[in-house]
């Protein structure tokens, strides 16, 4: 393949303007994609600023640098920023957008426009959750799960925030749609299902999820803008509303939402994996339908988070045990993904190393998920430090990690430069370690009773409150840290090659970065997704 | 937004009427989980009011409700006209039909303005004091009446944008016999706010 070609899809337009308004109106799936980039890294910035600030409150007891107010704000805009800003959209939006036609031999996705579209819907939520902190009223102290009855009781500005959601939530549907329609029309010939990659197959599942779980949340959400406006009663108790309706109502889609948060973070390692073990993805299928059987168990878990909000004991013990059961799906790709790198010949490169402490902090999650989905241990930890510590295990640790090992693994290919590999292995162990020192001792207090969304604390949770704070500084400062070696690299990085890692899926025959079209002649395709043997014919190319 | 004419290799413009179609689908899947969520939350508090439900159904209008059933079903037919004259090649009995539609829906809207004020002027409306004096189950009852039509209002009116831009581009050939797929599209989602007015009828007019 003639590297000569200085033609690539950023210097590419779509429409007739060049400059920034190239960007703009672009239907390109690949800048649409860095448009999400760069957003979703904006808020994953202010969000992670946001919960630095909350830790630097909580490195002693009492006041220390905001009273509790502000701490029910902070709590709750970090958790609406992460959740329906970064984490739910990044990946899919992000590599999805960029990825997903590259993969399956496309030259964009089904409907390009409505993906630009998708773009803009998400920045008019994001515009509009900003504006809401600073109209009269103050900004929403719920929480992120904007539970009834406060929600609809509290004076800050709850409807417009939480609109704001509902706005966003359209956006995930519309790229869902997207999606979905893509994989089924636009594969390349020869491109059977069980050819695809491991990542389609994944963001192919959460785009169903995106659309089977979203509206509810989005009727959900309008309903208590609704209530809010002119009290039908609805999910107002002394009107004869339910809050207990109100949370089934949430978790339907909430938890069916973690799914889509974690599922395209699996996609990736199912990537990463097989290209740094140079060997084929052991057990593709299972891998690829534990994907959707993850999907599907996942909307019959929902009330798993409210085993102490009043259930009837049937139903407590139903939902526990399927909790136990959507385990299996996600102990299956672990088990497989550690079987592939048997006999491989491993090659532990940056994105793998975010790979393996993905794994790491990843199982640590999911097994302590198991302690929560436990009737007994439930009553417990519930509301704790415990589930804090829990979820961000899962989230952080999960998808959060996976965000930084797609963007190590993919970013020569979409920025065609290389970055500093030896300053990114230090990262990953700076990002490991403050991880663990933020959130592990969450676990112990948690334990030993330390309710979530407390400004304040007893004087004996200090030590561990302490250790947690400091790794915050780490982990942030390494986040930084990882901004500042990729400017460098876009800016003074070498140039990339077509194909770095010596991976085989489509993306890695094309230069880097591709050109607008993706492919000069649309391939035609003969070999399984991780067949290896490709690789010699592919340096002859 | 891309000027169709002006095909360059930037500008490549990929037709897939089965993809748009499948897309329209999906999206039509999520309005139907929307109202879903609506249904269920009916079905609960129904589940648990029976007795007021059933009181406070007595005083919806039962005729309006079955006129607008019929005006909905008939302009759902004309829609579904529409496109057949459209595959027939008759561009100008399509827009007839689509005129059609929208003066039904126009009907629809102004038989809901009237049933909507009268409730109102009887003191019946979220958060009234006549409203609030009844008991909690009517006060539920009344509440989903509001919202659930209100919600499918607003998607009539949605609908008839809709329909009413796709006319225009029918005059404007740029919807042609040969490329229909957005007349198509549009049908289907009317269908849907057909459909949905098909469950809500008995749910609050019939069940008395
Ligand atoms: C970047 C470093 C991060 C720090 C320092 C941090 C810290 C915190 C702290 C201190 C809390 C409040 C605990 C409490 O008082 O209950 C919290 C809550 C939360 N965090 Fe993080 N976090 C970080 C990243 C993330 C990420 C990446 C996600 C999502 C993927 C996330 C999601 C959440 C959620 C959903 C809550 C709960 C908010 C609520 O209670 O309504 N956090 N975090
Ligand atoms: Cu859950």
């Amino acid at each position: 393949m003639a590297n000569t070609i200085a033609e690539n899809y950023l210097h590419q337009s779509t429409n007739k303007y060049k400059g920034i308004l190239s960007w703009l109106l672009t239907t390109d799936h690949k800048k649409i994609g860095l448009l999400y980039f760069v957003s979703i890294l904006f808020f994953f910035l202010v969000g992670a600023i946001i919960g630095l600030l909350m830790r630097l409150e909580l490195i002693a007891p009492g006041r220390t640098i905001m009273g509790p107010q502000t701490y029910n704000t902070l709590f709750t805009l970090h958790g609406v920023i992460m959740i329906f800003l970064f984490i739910v959209p990044g990946l899919p939006a992000i590599f999805g957008n960029f990825f997903l036609p590259i993969q399956i031999g496309a030259r964009d996705v089904a409907f390009p426009r409505l993906n630009l579209l998708s773009w803009y819907v998400y920045m008019v939520g994001a515009i509009l959750a900003l504006v809401s902190l600073f109209l009269p009223g103050g900004p929403i102290d719920t929480g992120w799960t904007f539970y009834i009855p406060y929600s609809i009781r509290t004076n800050t500005n709850v409807s417009l925030a939480i609109f704001a959601a509902f706005v966003l939530g359209f956006s995930s549907i519309l790229t869902g749609i997207n999606f979905i329609t893509t994989v089924h029309r636009l594969r390349a010939p020869g491109m059977t299902f069980f050819k695809m990659p491991l990542f389609v197959w994944a963001t192919y599942a959460t785009a169903w999820i995106q659309i089977i779980a979203t509206p509810v949340i989005g009727i959900t959400i309008l309903l208590v803008i609704i209530e809010r406006a002119f009290g039908v009663g609805i999910f107002d108790p002394a009107l004869g509303g339910d809050p207990i309706l109100y949370q089934h109502l949430f978790w339907i889609y909430s938890h069916p939402a973690v799914y889509i948060m974690i599922l395209p973070a699996m996609g990736v390692v199912s990537e990463i994996i097989p290209t740094f073990s140079r060997r084929t993805i052991f057990g593709y299928k299972a891998i690829a339908m534990s994907s959707l059987a993850i999907a599907f168990i996942g909307y019959l878990v929902w009330a798993h988070h409210m085993f102490t909000s009043g259930m009837s004991d049937t139903a407590r013990w139903v939902f526990s045990l399927l909790t136990f059961i959507v385990a299996l799906p996600s102990g299956v790709k672990i088990f497989n993904w550690v079987a592939t790198m048997y006999k491989g010949s491993i090659d532990p490169q940056p994105p793998f190393l975010w790979v393996m402490s993905f794994i790491f902090l990843f199982s640590i999650g999911g097994l302590t998920g198991l302690v929560l989905g436990s009737l007994a241990t439930d009553i417990h930890v519930h509301d704790t430090y415990f589930v804090v510590a829990h979820f961000h295990y899962v989230m952080f640790g999960g998808t959060g990690t996976i965000f930084f090992g797609a963007l190590h693994y993919w970013f020569p290919k979409m920025f065609g430069k290389m970055y500093n590999i030896k300053l990114s292995k230090i990262a990953v162990a700076l990002f490991f370690i403050g991880f663990n020192m933020l959130y592990f001792p969450k676990f112990i207090l948690g334990y030993m009773g330390m309710p979530r969304r407390y400004y304040d604390y007893l004087p004996q949770f200090e030590p561990l409150q302490k250790v947690s704070t400091v790794g915050s500084w780490i982990l942030v400062g390494t986040i930084f840290f990882i901004v500042g070696y990729f400017i460098h690299a876009l800016i003074k990085g070498k140039k990339a090659t077509s194909n770095p890692w010596g991976g085989v899926t489509l993306e890695w025959h094309i230069p880097s970065p591709p050109i607008q079209e993706n492919f000069e002649v649309i391939p035609t395709i003969t070999h399984k997704p991780y067949d290896f043997s490709q690789l010699k014919e592919m340096k002859n190319e | 937004m891309n000027n169709s004419h002006e095909v360059t290799l930037e500008n490549h413009v990929h037709r897939d009427d089965v993809g748009a179609r499948m897309g329209m689908w999906l999206f039509l899947f999520t309005e139907v989980l929307l109202f879903g969520g609506m249904f269920l939350v009916y079905a609960v508090y129904r589940f648990q009011n029976q007795e007021q439900f059933k009181l406070a159904a007595l005083e919806l209008n039962t005729g309006i409700g079955t006129l607008n059933t019929i005006i909905l079903l008939t302009s759902s037919l004309t829609v579904a006209l529409s496109i057949a004259a459209i595959q027939n090649k008759n561009k100008f009995l399509s827009i007839v039909f689509l005129n059609s539609t929208l003066l039904l829906a126009l009907m629809f809207m102004v038989n809901k303005y009237f049933e909507w004020s009268t409730k109102f002027a009887h003191g019946i409306y979220p958060g009234s004091k006549e409203l609030l004096e009844k008991p909690n189950g009517q006060i539920l009852f009344y509440g989903l009446y509001y919202v659930m039509t209100g919600l499918h209002g607003l998607h009539v009116l949605i609908g008839m944008i809709i329909l009413y831009i796709i006319k225009r581009q029918i005059k404007k050939d740029i919807i042609t016999p040969d490329k229909y797929v957005k007349l198509e599209n549009s049908g289907l989602y009317w269908h849907l706010v057909d459909l949905i007015w098909i469950f809500l009828f008995p749910l609050f007019y019939l069940i008395q």
